[in-house]
């Protein structure tokens, strides 16, 4: 019988064999409540290694000790389908030489699947494992519920090590990713504090012009005709989208509108909506709330999915192709409808694209609600700063003041108006937004390129230069 | 058609901005309760620039100015009629003399900035026994006078009772505004319901004002916004009785037949004009 289990992290970055040069990875699914990455860095750097790749599915403020690693060399290459925080700024501002690569959540898995990129050995923060590495976010102190980011690394990679504060004796029954996969398991104090996991409860908003938006969504979503039996939704955690999912909820019960599944990062809203029936089921790469993981832990019918099954289009099919309604936010849009979501006004790196691109090229009606104006500025601009998500699979912005079709989309503009939706083009949206901020000049960027972003596919959509420190 | 009429802080720029999104059919900018006496230069400023420099396409201005009580009024009607707002909500109107005081005031503004005498029309907010004593008067003062608004928060403490959500305390004086607007030809707007998380709560209170007769109610909270507007438009059922109300007269008249009938009840004069009135909110509100 092997002896997996290990005595420390130190001893796992040296048994897994690491190198200098080599690429580690990480999932974010203990988001900025994360220990793991740090302290595998830490033993990587007390182990003299450099020129080191960290391949995280995403990067939070919790990260920042990233930056002395940089600094010291022992850290040379980033990638990542999120990042936010001090480290996103020290990006922006050039602190790394190599430009970051940004994928999609899709995209990530499938950049592993199809071989574009390499994980050596991948670090599994495991809320409970088994000494054979059998591992879950469902139980445990510090629960996460989904693992869905972490599946492609420990199929992918050449050595899994899995680093758990719950260690359990084999077999943990109700495993996520399993023990033919792991090649070490290490029990640590604490892979994590647990306020900064998930949140305790996600609120809808209370801003009045945030349910204007979420009302238009609903009826944006009804007046395509894609509220009615069988239909799938997915919805982020923020306050507008929630109530856009409350809003949803409460038309589909008026109706008597049974939906077939819900999809993505999972809220307690989302968790309602199954529970009181308007979904068969929950498909889950992520949990955002104490709700959701009770959620996964306790109803059969919520379940886990991975990257690869959620979002990859290296897949043979993956869940976002079977999508009729996401509802996505933005940082700007332009008037060809492209979306950035990875950098703000300054050029700053505050974010990536996570799923957006992905869902938004797999649903049939993809949905941006975002207020017309924002800390001054328009939301709705010339021509975005990154592009994130290109504008050819964004059908409808929803903002307060109006609602814009995408030109491509014209039996949906019809629709709308039919339904006296108030439809607007682009162009007037832009106008009317500018009336009241003006025409600000675009922030200045560097020429250095610090981050490469690529598509779904793997192709390059865009780049970020260098900020210039305007903060 | 004038269904909510929704109360806006004047202090909050934020708030403006977005003020006639919110899908009520009236904003009414405070001016009065809503902003401390600090402040109440600094938001006389901004709601007259919002005013300005914002296209309110989508909600009628009605601005609510201070009481002629306070050394406020006189500075709200210059920095305010000037603009022309649709209608100015003046509040603790007790006779049809604080009504005639605005009148003389405002047609002053008005003649001065070379806007049409009566341009600007006036909500009084009667929020007083004394005030409710003399709706009717209040009602007929002038024909600047185009609506009346209850309010129950200070009527109640002057009445010397408590406001509850169920209302009895103020059953009195919602039938008396309502008798008073109609038989002066005004329209008439129910207090606001003021427990901002009760959902359900806000669409008993509409429908009970909207079925004491009332033309709209008031909100304090875009979230109310929308129950009021759907429990004072007619109903899709109420439209079509109207149709086939004014059908079978159609019919009877081109038959020669004096008197009807509809599903076995008389079609009477009243039964026509209500008809006709649910067929022309039902056209204006483009669901017709």
């Amino acid at each position: 019988m092997p002896n997996k289990v290990l005595a420390s992290v130190d001893a796992a970055v040296r048994e897994a064999g690491l190198r200098d040069g080599m690429t580690v990875s990480f999932h974010h699914h203990l988001r900025n409540g994360d220990h793991v990455l740090n302290m595998v860095m830490e033993a990587i750097a007390k182990a003299g290694l450099r020129d080191i790749h960290v391949n995280a599915s995403s990067l939070f403020d919790t990260h920042a000790p990233l930056i002395d690693h940089i600094r010291a060399g022992v850290v040379t290459e980033l990638s990542c389908g999120y990042m936010a925080g001090r480290l996103a700024t020290a990006v922006s501002e050039g602190v790394l030489e190599k430009p970051v690569t940004f994928r999609t959540h899709g995209g990530r898995p499938a950049s592993l699947q199809t071989g574009d990129a390499h994980i050596d050995v991948a670090f599994i923060a495991a809320p409970t494992a088994d000494t054979m590495g059998n591992c879950t976010g469902k139980t445990g102190p510090s629960a996460c519920g989904s693992l869905g980011y972490a599946f492609a690394d420990a199929m992918y990679a050449d050595k899994v090590v899995v680093i758990t504060d719950n260690l359990v004796p084999y077999p943990l029954p109700d495993y996520s990713i399993d023990e033919t996969h792991v090649d070490y398991v290490v029990k640590v104090d604490s892979i994590g504090d647990p306020a900064g996991i998930v949140s305790g409860t996600t609120r809808i908003t209370r801003d009045p012009v945030g349910l204007v938006m979420a009302d238009y969504a609903v009826k944006v979503m009804d007046a395509a005709g894609l509220v009615k039996d069988g239909m799938s939704f997915q919805t982020g955690a923020g306050g507008a989208s929630l109530a856009a999912a409350a809003y949803l909820k409460t038309l589909m019960q008026k109706r008597n509108v049974h939906g077939s599944f819900g999809l993505g990062g999972i809220t307690g809203y989302l968790v309602d909506m199954l529970h009181d029936g308007c979904f068969e089921s929950l498909l889950d790469v992520q949990c955002f709330d104490l709700k959701a993981v009770e959620s996964i832990r306790t109803n059969p019918l919520h379940r886990e999915i991975s990257a690869m099954q959620y979002a990859s289009p290296a897949s043979k099919s993956a869940a976002v192709d079977s999508l009729d309604v996401v509802i996505l936010g933005a940082t700007e849009i332009d008037t060809s409808f492209n979306v950035n979501v990875h950098t703000d006004s300054n050029g700053y790196i505050i974010g990536g694209s996570g799923g957006h691109s992905d869902t938004a090229a797999g649903a049939k009606l993809s949905m941006i609600l975002a207020p017309l104006t924002r800390a001054r500025l328009s939301i709705v601009v010339d021509r975005v700063r990154c592009v994130s998500t290109p504008g050819s699979t964004i059908d409808v912005l929803v903002t307060q003041r109006g609602i814009a079709v995408n030109p491509g989309k014209p039996e949906l503009k019809q629709r709308l108006l039919d339904a006296h939706l108030p439809v607007m083009e682009i162009e007037a949206l832009k106008d009317a937004a500018q009336k009241l901020t003006g025409k600000p000049r675009p922030a200045r960027s560097g020429e250095r390129v610090v981050a490469n972003v690529l598509y779904r596919d793997g192709t390059p959509i865009d780049t970020i230069r260098v900020a210039k420190q305007s903060r | 058609m004038r269904r909510s009429v929704l109360f806006m802080p004047g202090n909050n720029a934020g708030m403006l901005l977005n003020a006639d999104f919110l899908g009520a059919d009236g904003i009414i900018l405070d001016l009065e309760d809503a902003v401390s006496p600090a402040e109440k230069d600094a938001a006389r400023i901004l709601v007259r620039n919002a005013i300005r420099s914002l296209d309110y396409c989508n909600s009628e201005v009605i601005v609510r100015v201070n009481s002629l009580d306070t050394p406020y009024w006189k500075a709200d009607l210059a920095a305010i009629v000037p603009l022309r707002p649709a209608m100015l909500l003046t509040p603790k109107i007790n006779s049809a003399a604080d009504v005639l005081a605005f009148d003389e005031a405002i047609a002053a503004v008005e003649q001065a900035s070379g806007i049409p005498v009566g341009a600007v029309r006036l909500m009084p907010l009667i929020e007083t026994a004394l005030g409710l004593e003399n709706a009717y008067a209040v009602a007929s003062a002038c024909k600047r006078v185009a609506a009346v608004l209850l309010g129950a928060e200070d009527l109640t403490a002057d009445l010397n009772c408590k406001r509850t959500k169920g209302g009895n305390e103020i059953f009195y004086a919602r039938g008396r505004i309502v008798s008073a607007c109609r038989a002066a030809g005004v329209d008439c707007y129910d207090t606001p319901f003021t427990d901002v998380n009760d959902a359900e709560g806000i669409v008993a209170d509409a429908a009970f004002a909207r079925s004491l007769g009332f033309s709209g109610k008031a909100a304090i909270s875009p979230r109310h916004v929308t129950a009021i507007n759907e429990a004072f438009s007619p109903t899709e059922a109420e439209i079509r009785h109207a149709v086939e109300v004014l059908e079978t007269i159609r019919e009877a008249k081109a038959a020669g037949k004096g008197v009807v009938s509809l599903h076995g009840k008389m079609i009477d004069a009243p039964v026509v004009a209500r008809a006709e009135r649910v067929i022309a909110d039902a056209k204006q509100l483009g669901v017709l």
